[in-house]
């Protein structure tokens, strides 16, 4: 989370119930979203300078693997864009055996409204990855993600911004494990959408990955 | 005729820039960059002397003006540049990013390492 502070306790509220492990990365925000996240009953990791949204994933991760009796892990943004049922849903084919990575998608159903260029941008970026890895997904940069720990334990992102969605695809088509991809929706709220990606933040995705 | 030369001249730029941007800090490049630079530095020392042989080397060239060919080598001097210190930038945002994934684990509460009497509420 990257200042944060008005909704991520209630985040992590709406998480504890039905997940007790809820570590929360802070990425060197400014206006007190530790104390927040600490608040609602969260371990907060925090990174001493502001690093980016990939290296925020890298170290959650990390961190998540350190707890031996780790069964699966969530990816799940601070700003409340997703839903915790979701998250249930994908933990449970995870737990039943189905795969090892399930990726939320918010483009197999109709629930998500999207605007149409977002929805080409995100359509676009879908295409690209799948020429560039085969892997037929149809929705890349959704933040709702599971892994199992031995595929987690794989994934070295080393893109500290927004460009680490394509890199975590290039990974995991190189990792090549059983993944399924699930119906999730995202909620725009006002405050998501004031906060959110501007659509000329693909300018900068492109060129992160271009000069690697 | 002149059109092609510079069809050339903007290709050898571009592959000679790609070249050195890929190539990252290894030595090589690097010697090979110190190179380039004592070569354009002689030839702008010898154009103040010698600006006449310049200019002739830029008309083989179909350029035109010696000026204009220390601009041209002047740009892919500064595409270099600015490949190499992007390079450069990466690198030292990734050794930052470790350095701070570092410090954020090791100070990091871990719950299940506390034993079961004393975990209290959380932090």
């Amino acid at each position: 989370m990257y200042n944060e502070a008005s909704v991520v306790g209630s985040v992590i509220k709406g998480l504890l119930p039905e997940f007790p492990h809820v570590v929360c990365i802070d990425d060197g925000s400014t206006d007190g979203s530790q104390r927040a996240a600490r608040e609602a009953g969260a371990v907060v990791v925090q990174h001493p300078v502001n690093l980016g949204q990939g290296a925020a994933l890298q170290t959650g991760l990390e961190y998540a693997l350190s707890d031996p009796e780790v069964d699966a892990i969530v990816t799940f943004d601070a700003d409340g864009q997703h839903r915790v049922e979701d998250a249930k849903a994908m933990v449970a084919r995870i737990h039943a055996g189905e795969a090892d990575v399930v990726l939320g998608s918010r483009f197999l159903d109709g629930r998500t409204r999207v605007s149409w260029l977002k929805r080409l941008v995100l359509k676009v970026a879908a295409i690209q990855s799948r020429l560039a890895t085969g892997m037929a997904l149809t929705d890349a940069h959704n933040g709702l993600r599971v892994f199992e720990p031995s595929v987690a334990a794989q994934i070295h992102l080393r893109q500290n911004r927004m460009a680490h969605a394509s890199e975590l695809v290039h990974q995991l088509a190189a990792i090549k494990p059983r993944w399924v991809e699930q119906p999730v929706v995202i909620i725009y709220t006002d405050y998501s959408r004031s906060k959110g990606q501007s659509l000329l933040n693909s300018v900068n995705i492109l060129a992160d990955l271009f000069f690697r | 005729m002149q059109i092609l030369v510079q069809i050339v001249l903007v290709l050898a730029v571009v592959l000679v820039s790609v070249a050195l941007m890929r190539g990252g800090s290894n030595d090589r490049h690097l010697a090979i960059r110190r190179i380039m630079l004592i070569l354009f530095a002689c030839v702008a020392a010898l154009s103040v002397f010698f600006p006449i042989a310049l200019t002739h080397v830029a008309r083989l060239l179909g350029i035109g003006r010696g000026t204009d060919l220390v601009l041209y080598a002047l740009i892919v001097s500064f595409l270099v540049f600015m490949a190499t210190t992007y390079q450069r930038f990466r690198n030292m945002e990734n050794t930052l990013t470790l350095l701070s994934r570092r410090i954020a684990l090791d100070e990091s509460v871990r719950p299940w390492a506390i034993p079961a009497n004393d975990s209290g509420p959380a932090e």
